[in-house]
């Protein structure tokens, strides 16, 4: 960045009043006793002026009632905070949270970890990857933990989704 | 100046039920979002069609305005994402400033202007007209700052980006709108320094 611009982005932020007080005071001085920085800064001025008295554009007269035409046909939507259940997202979470858990449970069961980690005695045998057995995990302990787990975090979201519609019910008749 | 209900009195009425106060936001908001609008699309009949959209949009998902925010903010974020998307569907190219080939539209421009230049621009045209000239990324920082009256925080979440480098771009915007008016409207600039 050279000389110049680096002044005018010094004074740019005094003129929109960020920096600390202690910049400010520096740049107000430096603005009172150096030309250069006085004159750039009156230069800065005058357009921040011309901005801020930018005029806006105006749209056709027709603008209000084409739009009020066009929202008669419209009905405000529910907010989406209002059908987006937060327990749900959070129950998917937890599903994926622990199908990785499991996942990586059985991976690392698998693992030889007293094996070597030369290329030819690999701790993971690659070459017998395409005899597993996927019924064998399946019928495993673990997953049924999975399962459980599931089952659990389900009846759970169902619960806490039953009291809601009761709460709210019983809200709408009071 | 604003008269009349604040915005967030007018919104519950809507809510509640009263279409027609939602005229009240239309009016107040209609120069500012046009205004913005025409900074992506330089055809009026556009940047309409685009502006009343955005209200439709608005009006619909007004119950999903919680007011963490001023409504002005909230609206600005949708005329961004509709400009975008209408854009995208119109396919009419968006000049990134990281795009070089933004400064040879410019200079196209630029080369129309210097034919037309006419001596006694006031400052007001020479500023509006130098705008035109710059990029919509430009354009579009330097009205949300100065038209829309938005805070760097506040342009930060209506371009989905943090507010220090909103301040960059407001700087490096402005750095190149004064490039401009020294270029091609140099006698205002002459005049600015008298």
């Amino acid at each position: 960045m050279n000389k110049q611009q680096h002044i005018e982005e010094r004074l740019w932020e005094y003129i929109d009043g960020a920096g600390s007080a202690e910049d400010r005071l520096f740049i107000e001085q430096l603005i009172t006793t150096n030309q250069e920085w006085k004159t750039k800064y009156e230069e800065l001025l005058q357009l921040q002026d011309m901005l801020s008295h930018l005029e806006l554009d105006e749209p056709s007269m027709r603008f209000t009632q084409n739009i009020m035409e066009s929202i008669s046909k419209h009905h405000i939507a529910p907010a989406a905070r209002s059908y987006i259940n937060k327990r749900i997202i959070w129950g998917i979470a937890g599903f994926f949270i622990c199908s990785i858990i499991v996942l990586l449970v059985a991976c690392l069961t698998q693992v030889n970890w007293s094996a070597g980690s030369s290329v030819s005695s690999s701790a993971i045998n690659f070459g017998k990857l395409s005899h597993v057995d996927p019924g064998r995990f399946i019928n495993s302990t673990y997953t049924t933990l999975f399962m459980m787990i599931n089952v659990v975090l389900g009846l759970v979201l169902l619960d806490r989704y039953l009291n809601f519609r009761k709460s709210k019910m019983e809200s709408k008749r009071s | 100046m604003q008269t009349g209900p604040g915005d967030t009195e007018i919104i519950s009425r809507v809510l509640k039920g009263d279409q027609a106060m939602y005229a009240e936001l239309v009016k107040r908001y209609q120069n500012f979002v046009f205004t913005i609008t025409l900074r992506y699309t330089p055809a009026r009949e556009d940047a309409e069609e685009i502006a009343q959209d955005v209200f439709v949009k608005a009006y619909r998902s007004l119950a999903d305005f919680r007011g963490d925010s001023k409504f002005s903010t909230w609206l600005y974020t949708i005329v961004t994402t509709t400009c975008i998307t209408f854009l995208r569907k119109k396919r009419i190219p968006v000049h990134s400033l990281d795009n070089e080939r933004v400064f040879e539209v410019a200079d196209n421009q630029n080369s129309a202007f210097r034919a037309n230049q006419v001596e006694q621009k006031s400052k007001a045209q020479a500023i509006q007209e130098a705008m035109r000239l710059l990029s919509v990324d430009d354009a579009r920082i330097i009205t949300l700052f100065y038209q829309a009256e938005q805070s760097l925080e506040e342009i930060g979440r209506i371009l989905g980006i943090d507010p220090n480098t909103a301040k960059v771009k407001l700087h490096r915007a402005r750095q190149r709108l004064k490039e401009k008016m020294e270029k091609h409207f140099a006698e205002v600039v002459e005049e600015l320094r008298d």
